[in-house]
């Protein structure tokens, strides 16, 4: 909402400076978005009027124009504007004037004829966009009057982006309530009085859909002069609040509408057959509307129609076969009550969004029908002359909004604000912004005028007094709480814990889109079936993720492509697999390292990083939860990594995620050429943690004994490992595996595994005897079980 | 004791001193320790031979033999002493190492900013005794919407682009859904935030489909919207640790009544106006009100009994006033170079 100013002016009196008075806005709710000039600076600049025109001698298209600009002797001017005639009147910016950008006008002389001044199009001005000839003045406009003056330009616009609630300020008058509320300032609005009818034509309207539009009031105007010109006070407030001049039947009902917020429309009466039916548009009906485009009906649109058609979308835009034309004598005028409900979502059905639809899916004044009609009839009257006939007004009362009842108390007003507003503050206010409250002492009852639909409850009424009062004034405050101890469980990692040890091991985090390209997820994730988005914004971003690596990749290739080859990142965040219906959404941890398994140094040697890198720091990440043996990496395979370096990641057995180099089949299809290695794991899995408990540490002292033992490469270091564990027993408190020897000595297909037994026993220190017998049971299971042979 | 023997006594020492101070290594100084205290060494030979002496001469020029072996085993002792020395420096000498030189191994990554500041917001709250609360992402139209006093065609719903799936599943465009599923669950008193990711259907230089938000919710006996102004003042003022002035601005959230928008003095320019304020001094980080009673009858609450407040900040908006970033997308790019910067 665009208000000026000097208009609301006219309105109540306004002390404050147009800044001032923004702020004052700004601080009650309804936000200034800017503050402008109505036009931008430009002086010099006066009514003129063209007497003669002659070709210029050596341009074809200039011309050498004779103005009246109101001084003695007429004015040369060349000009080059298209529109320029004799008896035109137009801007003349005279020698000594300066036009907007401060661009000053001198004598010049163009192709050889001197220009005393310059005749000025409309975008030149600043006032419009229209350069298309020069700006075309009134034939009333008085000659030699300062055009500033004459247009009243030195005004600010306040521009206003309300909030949706405040339907009550989408008009002039409402903004002078508004501004009267904060004020004091008594405001000035004079109902329309109403214009007698010179003939006797009506046309039956049908309320079709009462609920959607109780009540129609229409006027037939005879005789209208729709070639008559728009007043320019007129054309400079519609400007100003940012609506095009388009005649003076249009004008009127926008000017209307800006002025009391009701939204009007009028109808080129020939084309309407019989009379007015205010329904429901039938599936499959077509409608040709004001800006071109022609809509088909879904069946649940209000639409006004004639006897056979319709003829406009109610409440959103009028038709083309029904407006009003310069051809144009009768007219239809409407003003009708739209229900919010009947118009909300509708414009946006089809693609509109106007001046109308915005204002009555909001809420317009239920009131205000009968007097917008008499004021538009008024302003059609004085402006385009022609013939009124009686207002016909179709209505039903019982299902129009009204006056509702509000109970306020005192103390609910304090315990919500956390301060008192004193009874003749809170009367005040509510009086001021047209609200009735009861008298004597809380609880009041406060009647609540229909255009407030904002108004309903206790709580609305206490955000009235609030805001008026002002937010700054109510104080700043603690709540008086009973100091209680949160819970916080011992057995959960937190998820910053999680995410430090990540970052400790050197990765970055990255935060990455939870949709992704279908493509690149079906390559990494081919089993599961994603979740398309119904409107997705573009073909990269359209379905979820079943997977934190699609976007993880898309992270490396980035890099990748700025030169970075060393990179390691994870992200923490949910995936999405299933059906909507049944959809698990899994709080997940995927990481993701390529390049060397150092970041380049002196001292140690470049190699890329392997299987085992990204293992180690999982499994750090993992031993936080202090439970790493309930953790177990199974030899599994998965479609997107390599079927020989991949693991399920198990938690007591069952699956929680996996981790593996990236399958070399994808590495042309995914833009990537050296080795890369993922993760990802269930963050549940991840943060399950137990209590630590003690156990007593034994007096005696621990020995250490060493085997090299070859196993065939069938058999896993895992297997080896449970294998001297059931073996050794309780003896054995630790094992180590010290080397993994490939090579000279050890056959083709198995390898040689070095692995440390620490013994101890709680009792006794262990002798030589003890430790033989211990070891040879070992070798000896390692031998049956696992073919395993002490390396010779 | 004859003249005769002590001098040749004392050209003993002066011999010995000379092969002393030549010793060059331990080793050559304990050749020369054995060859005169050793023994056979002269000097213990000297002692030995004193029983050639006549009874009355013996015992000065024992005492003589004695003095010049101490003498001697003290030279020796410093002459050690200084070839240890000499040793140890060489040695610190030759392991001298380049301190300059950095530091081996893996290198520290980095949080990325938003969750840097996420983590910053949820410490500043749970000093102030909130929990965090999380909800899920793809919510239905009921917790996002209608429970939030936001009905089918509500012109609110304008406002939020919302991605859907179908005509009940949606991507929840704020966090303020689980403020529901909270009070449903537990009921009052509450005292949460819900941090997370959310989503609206919106590109272009200062919107990006997905970002992310916290949501407040206390709810308690005699809250007041005053309450609400502490809360938000001390939070804003420990966040940016600067005494900002904050003011509170009347607006409209279908889900809280009153409402407000925070608004914080311009960290930039401290109120005079510059670009990051747009001119006017003013920076709208916050939006927040008084739990509308409606909200509060969804989920079960008595609202004659209970009051609240809400609130929900956008975290990437907080981090670039926080750490001067100037451009929203560059936070979902994951480019190191960017990411780097919030070690």
């Amino acid at each position: 909402m665009k208000i000026s100013v000097e208009w609301l002016k006219e309105l109540l009196p306004v002390a404050d400076e147009p800044r001032q008075l923004a702020d004052r806005l700004t601080m009650a709710g309804l936000e200034v978005d800017a503050v402008a000039l109505a036009a931008p600076v430009f002086s010099g600049v006066v009514v003129a009027e063209i007497t003669d025109c002659a070709p210029h001698p050596d341009a074809d298209k200039l011309q050498v124009c004779t103005v009246d600009a109101g001084g003695a002797d007429p004015v040369q001017i060349v000009c080059g504007a298209p529109n320029a005639r004799v008896g035109l009147k137009a801007p003349l910016a005279t020698i000594g004037g300066a036009l907007p950008g401060d661009f000053k006008i001198k004598k010049a002389k163009l192709r050889g004829i001197q220009s005393f001044g310059m005749l000025c199009s409309a975008r030149e001005l600043g006032l419009s966009e229209d350069a298309a000839g020069l700006m075309v003045l009134p034939s009333d406009a008085p000659v030699g009057t300062d055009l500033r003056t004459y247009l009243g330009l030195d005004d600010q616009v306040i521009e206003v982006d309300l909030t949706p609630n405040r339907s009550d300020c989408l008009g002039m008058v409402g903004i002078a309530r508004e501004v009267s509320a904060l004020t004091g300032e008594p405001y000035r609005f004079q109902p329309p009085a109403p214009v007698p009818a010179a003939h006797e034509d009506t046309l039956p309207i049908r309320l079709e859909a009462p609920d959607d539009c109780p009540r129609y009031v229409g006027r037939i105007i005879r005789g209208v002069n729709t070639r008559a010109e728009t007043p320019v006070w007129m054309q400079e407030r519609l400007r100003r609040a940012g609506v095009r001049s388009l005649g003076p039947v249009v004008d009127v009902t926008n000017y209307v509408m800006l002025e009391l917020g009701q939204p009007m429309h009028a109808f080129d009466l020939d084309r309407i057959q019989g009379g007015i039916r205010v329904r429901l548009g039938d599936k499959g009906e077509q409608l040709e509307l004001l800006n071109g485009e022609a809509v088909t009906l879904d069946g649940e649109t209000l639409v006004i129609a004639d006897e056979q058609v319709p003829v406009a979308l109610a409440g959103i835009m009028g038709g083309e076969q029904s407006s009003v034309t310069e051809a144009t004598t009768d007219i239809l005028l409407e003003s009708a009550f739209f229900g919010p409900l009947a118009i909300a979502g509708k414009a946006r059905r089809y693609g509109l969004h106007t001046d109308s639809s915005h204002r009555f899916e909001r809420g317009v004044d239920p009131q205000m029908q009968m007097l917008a009609a008499e004021r538009a009839t008024a302003l059609i009257l004085e402006i385009a002359g022609g013939k009124p006939g009686p207002l016909i007004e179709a209505v039903d009362q019982g299902r129009l909004p009204v006056e509702r009842k509000v109970t306020l108390r005192g103390e609910r007003i304090h315990r919500l604000l956390g301060t008192a507003i004193e009874p003749e503050e809170v009367r005040g206010i509510l009086q001021r912004l047209g609200l009735t409250v009861s008298d004597g002492e809380s609880p009041w009852t406060v009647t609540v005028p229909p255009y407030r639909f904002d108004i309903s409850l206790e709580v609305d009424l206490i955000e009235e007094l609030a805001r008026v009062h002002g937010y700054n004034r109510i104080p700043v405050t603690h709540p008086a709480s009973p100091i209680t101890v949160q819970p916080r469980t011992e057995e959960r990692v937190l998820l910053s814990r999680v995410r430090q040890a990540m970052v400790d091991r050197g990765y970055q985090e990255a935060v990455t889109y939870s949709f992704v390209e279908p493509r690149l997820q079906e390559l990494l994730d081919p089993d599961h079936a994603a979740v398309p988005l119904a409107n997705p914004l573009s073909a990269d971003l359209a379905v979820m993720r079943t997977s934190l690596w699609p976007g993880l990749i898309k992270a490396v290739q980035h890099n990748r492509n700025r030169q970075v080859h060393r990179i390691r990142l994870f992200e923490a965040g949910l995936r999405f697999r299933g059906k909507l219906s049944g959809l698990s959404q899994t709080a997940t941890l995927a990481g993701v390292i390529t390049g060397t398994a150092l970041p380049e140094q002196w001292g140690a040697d470049n190699r890329p990083a392997d299987f085992f890198d990204l293992k180690g720091d999982l499994e750090a990440v993992l031993a936080l939860g202090g439970h790493p043996e309930r953790y177990a990496f199974v030899a599994a395979e998965h479609p997107a990594l390599h079927p020989g370096q991949s693991a399920r990641i198990e938690l007591d057995g069952k699956a929680v995620g996996w981790i593996g180099a990236l399958h070399p089949a994808l590495y042309e299809a995914l833009e990537l050429d050296s080795p890369v290695l993922l993760f990802e794991i269930d963050l549940d899995a991840v943060q399950s943690a137990r209590v630590p408990g003690f156990h007593r540490l034994s007096r005696y002292p621990s020995i250490r004994r060493d085997l090299a033992v070859v196993v065939d490469d069938a058999i896993s270091h895992r297997e080896v490992r449970d294998c001297v564990h059931a073996a050794a027993g309780d003896l054995l408190t630790d094992l180590v595996l010290f080397d993994v020897y490939r090579g000279k000595g050890v056959e083709a297909s198995a390898r040689s595994l070095g692995i440390g037994l620490i013994l101890q026993d709680f009792s006794r220190t262990l002798t030589d005897s003890d430790i033989e017998e211990l070891i040879s049971r070992v070798v000896e299971r390692l031998r049956q079980d696992l073919g395993a042979q002490l390396r010779g | 004791m004859t003249t005769e023997h002590a001098e040749q006594l004392q050209a003993l020492v002066q011999e010995a001193r000379g092969q002393v101070d030549q010793a060059e290594d331990l080793a050559a100084l304990d050749q020369v320790r054995v060859g005169y205290l050793g023994k056979k060494g002269r000097l213990t030979e000297q002692l030995k031979s004193l029983g050639k002496l006549p009874a009355e001469d013996r015992p000065q020029a024992g005492q003589a033999i004695n003095q010049a072996k101490q003498e001697l085993q003290a030279l020796i002792e410093a002459r050690k002493g200084a070839l240890e020395r000499q040793r140890l420096n060489t040695r610190l000498a030759e392991e001298r190492i380049d301190v300059t030189l950095p530091g081996r191994g893996q290198q520290p990554g980095g949080l990325h900013p938003v969750s840097r500041t996420l983590e910053r917001i949820e410490d500043l709250f749970a000093s102030m005794g909130f929990t965090v609360a999380t909800g899920p992402e793809i919510e239905d139209d009921y917790h996002n919407f209608e429970a939030l006093n936001i009905p089918a065609h509500h012109p609110a719903r304008a406002m939020h682009d919302t991605f859907y799936f179908d005509a009940r599943h949606l991507l929840r465009t704020h966090t303020s859904p689980v403020q529901i599923r909270v009070m449903e669950k537990d009921g009052a008193p509450v005292r949460i935030i819900a941090p997370g990711r959310v989503y609206r259907c919106d590109s272009d230089v200062t919107h990006t489909p997905m970002f992310h938000q916290v949501e407040g919710l206390l709810v308690d006996e005699g809250i007041s919207f005053a309450d609400l102004k502490g809360a938000l003042h001390d939070f804003i003022r420990q966040f940016f640790e600067k005494d900002l002035d904050v003011r509170f601005r009347p607006s409209y959230f279908p889900f809280t009544e009153p409402s407000a928008e925070v608004d914080v003095q311009c960290v930039q320019c401290g109120g005079s106006g510059c670009r990051v304020c747009g001119g006017t001094g003013w920076l709208e980080i916050l939006g927040s009100g008084m739990v509308h009673p409606k909200v509060f009858e969804y989920c079960g609450i008595d609202s004659e009994r209970y009051t609240g407040y809400a609130f929900g900040m956008g975290v990437e908006r907080l981090a670039m006033l926080r750490y001067g970033v100037d451009d929203l997308r560059i936070f979902f790019e994951n480019d190191l170079r960017f990411l780097r910067q919030f070690r």
